[in-house]
């Protein structure tokens, strides 16, 4: 058998069949994923674009013969009432959920980074909002936030102040999905951010300290410059990833009370199988603008990464 | 000294971050006439068990179908995904950079969108409503990462190794059966773990292709309990405890798998 190229270079070249039986099982190996991508993400991706450009009805939609209607789809989204709200709160509950969670757990990681008994166990303790399914946490926050027995209005009349209906207010249902929300972000922040602070040399600090620099000194010279990159590989991510949140919000407040705090993501699933009458195209439609969303900040995402490792 | 300052510090930290996992426990010890109590138990001085018998009436077919397809995901994961990170890492040709590109980018597609999509398709199928259907949606949000995972990992074993294989005369398959799979150990551990995690966790897929299913998930059965307007509030918290039980085993037997796996492609270092 010829080896393989990369390995041993040397001896592939005298091998008489370039594209012999090593590059047939090497195709092997990859096959299964190229199939499988075809099949499950690009197929469906297809499926949904499809969808998205025809008018589809519940009879067309099992029959598979609805017509093609261009972009009706998007321009029936795009005058739809809900559209801007629902792209208002997507902007909304993404930069406050990140903006909040790389705060905490920057604050989080450089406190880990002191080396003090218990750290390890209490960083791995943080990680639970993060491990939990996300109905697990959704339902838990759904009864704390409960307007008349919810602890959380408990704990607001223990320092005076009148309960607040968490869930049912149209002013405050985006605020405690974002709170909830920014609690299951917050241990990923802080996992990514505290691996970034053991790359930063603890000779800079002992420097530091000798010139007098205090502690909040050595954090805005040392630590934030040099953790920049981690940074913005953090934020971009946690963009990315907050954009297409679902089940959160979905579980707590269904997008209500009315379209108070309902995202393109929310919107989306609620027009194809939110009602009894879907209306699949639409839903598709806000989908792909989502999609669209995701990709611009994915790219920039992919682009500061490849910066950086180069 | 100021080393215990801080040790006190994280404690108080950790307590106020854990407050609703507490919480969720307190609630599911508590009786049911003391639920809209004021002011609420702060700490279950008259537990009951009331909710956990629920979960063992209603939930175990749910927690026995969860289980399943979690396996399920993570078999079929690792069979798609370890082979195909071994070609990226040692035997890629030129097309392996876009293919990473597109394993990157289809991490980033909401999961609606691809449920969306798949609802179409299984429709056509006949796969809605079965448990190895979900097993299908469910493996698409690992398998990218796995690949991911398994490329980095397996990138890191020494070629001497894999040429002495094939110098012995082991074919391309044995040499990744026998030297490379033995050795990317920790790349499965890793792998299965999130897979498994994910799929226990999905919601999106479960309620969109297998909301009418015989067999449904434990996450299906939460939201059953939530949705009949249940205001049988230990009976919820209480299945919420019994569907946390995969993450906090993972976390005492796997705490650095999870800590590789959420850094993972985030950070090179």
């Amino acid at each position: 058998m010829a080896l393989n190229p990369r390995v041993g270079g040397g001896w592939s070249r005298s091998s008489p069949r370039p594209f012999g039986a090593r590059q047939l099982a090497g195709l092997a190996f990859i096959a299964p994923l190229l199939a499988y991508l075809s099949a499950f993400y690009a197929y469906p991706l297809y499926r949904n674009l499809d969808l998205s450009l025809r008018d589809y009805t519940v009879r067309s939609f099992v029959q598979g013969d609805a017509p093609y209607s261009g972009w009706d789809n998007f321009s029936t989204v795009l005058h739809d009432p809900t559209f801007w709200p629902a792209m208002r709160n997507t902007m909304v509950f993404t930069f406050v959920s990140i903006v909040f969670q790389y705060a905490a757990g920057l604050a989080l990681a450089v406190f880990f980074n002191r080396h003090f008994r218990l750290a390890s166990t209490l960083r791995a303790l943080f990680l639970i909002p993060w491990l939990l399914p996300l109905i697990v946490s959704a339902s838990t926050w759904s009864w704390m936030f409960n307007s008349e027995s919810g602890v959380v209005n408990y704990g607001l009349h223990l320092v005076g102040v009148d309960p607040v209906g968490w869930l049912t207010s149209p002013d405050w249902a985006l605020t405690s999905v974002i709170v909830a929300n920014i609690w299951i972000g917050i241990p990923f922040n802080l996992v990514i951010l505290y691996s970034g602070l053991q790359n930063i040399p603890a000779e800079l600090y002992e420097a530091a300290s000798l010139d007098g620099a205090g502690a909040w000194q050595q954090f805005r010279r040392i630590t934030f410059p040099l953790l920049r990159p981690v940074s913005a590989i953090t934020l971009l991510l946690g963009l990315v990833y907050t954009l297409k949140v679902f089940d959160l919000i979905w579980i707590m407040t269904k997008g209500g009370p009315g379209d108070s705090s309902s995202t393109l993501a929310t919107w989306s699933y609620q027009l194809g199988f939110g009602t009894l009458l879907p209306k699949f195209g639409p839903g598709a439609a806000v989908g792909n603008i989502l999609i669209l969303i995701a990709l611009v900040f994915g790219l920039l995402y992919i682009r500061v990464q490849r910066r950086q490792e180069s | 000294m100021k080393s215990r300052g801080y040790t006190v510090i994280g404690l108080v930290l950790t307590a106020l971050m854990l407050f609703p996992v507490y919480w969720m426990l307190n609630v599911s010890l508590t009786p049911q006439q003391d639920m809209r109590k004021s002011p609420p138990d702060l700490f279950p001085l008259h537990p009951t068990f009331e909710g956990y018998r629920a979960v063992l009436d209603d939930q175990l077919p749910y927690l026995g179908t969860s289980l399943l397809i979690g396996i399920g995901t993570v078999a079929l994961t690792l069979l798609i995904a370890a082979p195909a990170g071994y070609w990226l890492a040692k035997l890629r040709s030129r097309t392996g950079g876009a293919l990473s590109l597109a394993l990157l980018i289809a991490q980033m597609i909401p999961g609606i969108v691809m449920a969306m999509g798949f609802y179409g398709f299984f429709l056509d199928l006949g796969l809605l409503n079965s448990w190895w259907g979900l097993i299908i949606a469910d493996s698409t949000i690992a398998v990218p990462f796995g690949v991911m995972i398994f490329t980095a990992f397996m990138s890191g074993i020494p070629g001497e190794l894999i040429s002495a294989a094939l110098i012995d005369g082991a074919g391309t398959w044995r040499t990744f059966r026998s030297v490379v799979l033995p050795l990317s150990r920790n790349a499965i551990v890793t792998v299965s773990l999130f897979g498994f995690l994910w799929a226990w966790s999905d919601f999106v897929f479960a309620n969109t292709l297998d909301g009418g299913g015989s067999w449904r998930p434990i996450t299906l059965g939460i939201y059953k309990y939530i949705g009949n307007n249940n205001q049988e509030w230990n009976a919820i918290m209480a299945t919420a405890v019994v569907a946390s039980v995969p993450a906090a085993v993972l976390l005492v037997l796997a705490q650095r798998y999870v800590a590789a796996g959420v850094t993972a492609g985030a950070v090179k270092d």
